[in-house]
């Protein structure tokens, strides 16, 4: 008697579960470093999982935390549907973010409603602009776009740092950022004291309108095609490099639009640390969401309650905050690992007989 | 266990395997004698290679059990089926390619922590020389024919020493000469004691080299017998449940003007080695172009070129007079060419549903303003599917479908638009008798509506059957065109070895 594992397609209600099946097993993995933490592993995790849900404020701050993984997890998605690799959401994220808070620097005296669709735009085409150049150079030189769009994350970076650190400096405080936003071009607030401000509506509406695309638009079987099977889509007459740049460009521009929600919605400012991974996170919800936009919500949310849990957890129980980030670390190769069992189907092997 | 199974190798006994609503192997037996070539014959879908894959532990069966030797064993992955002497050559080959023939064959055999790659070698030509299978175990697998990677596919099995021998369709991809020589070692297989399962939709096949016939319809077997006593029209009746009707070519109404037409035509193969060196063709209305050849001719550059997936270096091309030099698959499609290529993969998309696959080729018209008409896709692809008589439903994967279904998909979906003219490339490959039968039917018919046919296939049978007149590719050139009433076997059959 025995498990075993078939190589054969999982049963469809399987799928949905997946993602289930990761968590727990993260959890298990990780209470390891809870133990070694000097911490009992389930009050850890009631710390973690449930103490947030229960009150007000961290449920807000929940939504907060989820709004830029809404969308730098979208954006991932919709690349990787489309068959675009794209692991440089944060650059353009970046890139987005700095373009939004130049526009937003010089908006004094403009109405809100003139300062806040010029932002976006400017975040959303910033992220295509940064998207555009590995794009072509998959399209055309054939260049891998994970090297690509990788290496220019590390150059945004040094540029938001050489911006920070130059013209932009902050003139009052000398600090490495910039001067802040005209108050006009500043997200309003949802609920009052919380942070949760209306970015968080932008991202929600963002996603259905990917979800849309994918399902309901040319476009989206296109890409799909695209992204499933390349020669089989250029046969059926998809013109592939066209698909791939629009998917890249869709994808990039999402994720510029989130670094303008949090410019506007939470530092109102450009600062280096605007960014802290979540383009890098949103491979994170996108792989745990199973590339699909219901699933980048549900995941979206979960990594959020992770952030918040692991505040909560450090303060009920002394252990260090980074433990939240061994928990997504882990939770990642935890996801990847389990998606693969996709592909296989577990049964009891009975001795003896077949 | 009774006394007359004592003697059977392999004893399988009420197998059962369920996809999802579709039963593949309802309550199936099959018996396997030392020494044998075992055909296992049944239409597209019947649940041969389940059957098999099952045997070869790929899958598991769902109820029933199997001997081998007279003893049950429980086979659970390949590597169970390797240990007892079971070994498979399936229709998509497990090979490295950048690996050398020796290197593959003895990976994941290895014992001990060197690799003596040169006994190795001298084993792996050793053994291809016993049975016939000339291949260099030097040769990179990347470098070598289908044919080529078929025989170290069999090298692999039987370098385990394997007593079953497993081929599922193994002659769909090989021309007629490495058939014969594939025919040649099966039989010397046999008086060393190798038996073999032998699948293939071709009854001169089955007829000619095997000793017991199986056949399976519907997931059940029908009836196991010796094939000598067996014609081929009895075997087809009972692979299908009643007789079938053979399609023939009525006459040609009057003479068509030209549809199809190609002017010194040069393509280059992946490498950018000439492979296209100026074919010159016409195809009239109403008229079924047969182009003949030894596989590696240049067959598949030529229909490459036509479907606009390989562009060409010189030359033009025209349809009804429109230029479609280098034209893009959607330009081709738009000047009214229908395509069914040789490599059904590079057409579908398995991951997508029958309905998208359907409609994919004409999104445009399924859609407004960019939005998708799922009700209108889906009507199409029912509508395609009851006309057709394909064994799907329109949410189906295209994946989960058999050989044949799948065929019928892509074939649906050129012929219904009535293409002014239409390019297929082995159209029948992995077809059972009946589907063959009904493509070459709708081919037919598309020539009596008037389309011009390009018909590129190994088959030679399948040329003289359908043809009106037939070109002989050689070396990436035409260099014989006759009308059918010409063409015989043993005329083409020189013309494709280049002699003329
Ligand atoms: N992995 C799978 N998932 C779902 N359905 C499957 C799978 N494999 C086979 N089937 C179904 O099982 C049935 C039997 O398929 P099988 O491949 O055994 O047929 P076959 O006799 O080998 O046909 P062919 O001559 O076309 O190769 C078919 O209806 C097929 O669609
Ligand atoms: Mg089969």
């Amino acid at each position: 008697m025995g498990l075993k594992l078939e190589r054969q397609a999982a049963p469809v209600w399987v799928q949905p579960l997946l993602p289930v099946l990761a968590i727990v097993l993260t959890f298990g993995l990780t209470s390891v470093f809870v133990l070694l933490a000097g911490a009992n592993p389930l009050r850890a995790y009631y710390h973690f999982l449930l103490e947030p849900l229960s009150s007000r404020v961290s449920l807000l701050e929940m939504l907060v935390k989820a709004t830029p993984l809404l969308l730098t997890g979208i954006a991932v998605a919709f690349a990787f549907r489309g068959g675009f690799w794209n692991i440089g959401a944060e650059g353009q994220f970046l890139a987005g973010a700095t373009a939004a808070t130049a526009i937003g620097m010089s908006m004094h005296g403009m109405p809100a409603l003139v300062a806040v669709p010029l932002m976006a735009l400017g975040g959303f085409v910033a992220g295509m602009a940064w998207a555009f150049v590995p794009a072509v150079m998959k399209v055309e030189l054939h260049a891998d776009e994970v090297v690509t769009t990788l290496l220019l994350n590390t150059v945004a970076l040094l540029c938001v740092s050489a911006l920070l650190n130059g013209p932009w400096r902050d003139p009052i405080s000398q600090w490495p950022q910039s001067p802040e936003i005209a108050s006009t071009a500043i997200l309003p607030k949802l609920v009052p004291r919380s942070r949760l401000h209306l970015g968080f509506l932008f991202a929600v509406f963002v996603v259905l309108v990917v979800g849309f695309i994918l399902t309901q638009t040319t476009l989206g079987l296109r890409m799909r095609a695209v992204g499933l099977e390349p020669k089989a889509a250029r046969f059926a007459g998809v013109r592939v490099e066209r698909t791939l740049l629009v998917t890249a460009l869709v994808s990039g521009g999402v994720a510029g639009f989130a670094g303008m929600v949090e410019v506007a919605g939470i530092h109102y400012r450009l600062i280096e640390a605007i960014s802290g991974g979540h383009g890098y996170t949103g491979i994170l919800v996108a792989t745990l969401g199973n590339l699909s936009p219901l699933g980048v919500v549900l995941s979206a949310l979960f990594v959020g309650l992770i952030d918040i849990g692991s505040q909560t957890v450090s303060r009920a129980l002394g252990v260090p905050v980074y433990l939240g980030d061994v928990i997504q670390a882990t939770l990642l190769l935890v996801t990847l690992a389990v998606l693969l069992l996709q592909n296989y189907r577990l049964s009891w092997r009975r001795g003896g007989a077949l | 266990m009774t006394d007359a199974n004592e003697a059977m190798l392999v004893c399988m006994r009420g197998i059962w395997k369920q996809f999802g609503p579709v039963i593949a192997n309802q309550g199936v037996d099959f018996d396997l004698k030392p020494g044998e070539i075992h055909a296992l014959l049944g239409e597209n879908g019947a649940g041969k290679s389940t059957l098999m894959r099952i045997l070869y532990g790929l899958y598991r069966a769902d109820a029933g059990s199997i001997a081998v030797g007279g003893a049950e064993v429980a086979i659970h992955s390949p590597r169970d089926a390797i240990a007892l002497g079971i070994g498979m050559v399936t229709q998509h080959f497990a090979l490295v390619p950048p690996l050398s023939v020796a290197e593959n064959i003895i990976l994941g055999q290895e014992r001990g922590l060197r690799l003596d790659l040169r006994t190795a070698e001298g084993k792996v030509a050793s053994a291809a020389k016993r049975f016939g299978l000339s291949v260099d175990p030097r040769a990179r697998v990347r470098d070598l024919s289908v044919g080529q990677r078929q025989r170290v596919e069999i090298l692999k099995v039987l370098h385990r020493n394997a007593r079953v021998l497993i081929l599922d369709e193994p002659t769909a991809v090989l021309t007629p000469q490495e058939i014969e020589q594939l025919f040649e070692t099966l039989l010397r297989l046999k008086t060393e004691g190798v038996s073999v399962v032998f699948i293939s939709h071709k009854l001169h096949e089955v007829m000619r080299i095997t000793d017991r016939v199986t056949v399976m319809r519907a997931g059940k077997v029908v009836g196991t017998t010796a094939t000598h006593q067996m014609s081929p029209s009895e075997l087809a009746r009972m692979m299908v449940g009643q007789t079938i009707v053979g399609v023939s070519k009525p006459p040609r109404t009057g003479q068509g003007s030209v549809v199809l037409k190609l002017e010194d035509v040069w393509a280059n193969d992946d490498k950018g080695v000439p492979i296209l060196k100026g074919v010159s063709l016409e195809v009239n209305t109403g008229e079924i172009l047969g182009i003949a050849g030894v596989a590696g001719n240049g067959q598949t550059a030529l229909s490459e070129v036509l479907e606009g997936t390989r562009p060409s270096t010189r030359g033009r091309m025209w349809v009804c007079g429109k230029d479609i030099t280098n034209a893009s698959p959607d330009q081709v499609m738009q000047a009214g060419v229908g395509r069914v290529p040789e490599d059904r993969h590079e057409s579908v998309i398995d991951e997508m549903t029958v309905a998208e696959n359907m409609a994919i080729e004409h999104i445009d018209e399924f859609s407004r303003f960019g939005l998708l008409r799922h009700a209108q896709i889906r009507q199409h692809a029912e509508r395609l599917i009851a006309e057709y008589q394909i064994k799907a439903r329109p949410n189906d994967r295209v994946r989960t479908l058999s050989g044949g279904n799948m065929q019928k998909v892509i074939l649906a979906r050129v012929l219904e638009r009535n293409p002014r003219a239409i390019v297929v490339s082995q159209p029948t490959r992995g077809l059972d008798i009946s589907a063959t039968e009904y493509v070459h039917g709708k081919l037919l018919e598309q020539r009596q509506k008037g389309a011009a046919v390009l018909l590129i296939s190994e088959d030679l049978d399948e040329i003289l059957k359908l043809a009106d007149r037939v070109a002989v590719i050689y070396n990436g050139k035409i260099i014989s065109v006759m009308p059918a009433e010409e063409a015989n076997p043993e005329r083409l059959g020189l013309l494709m070895a280049g002699v003329h």
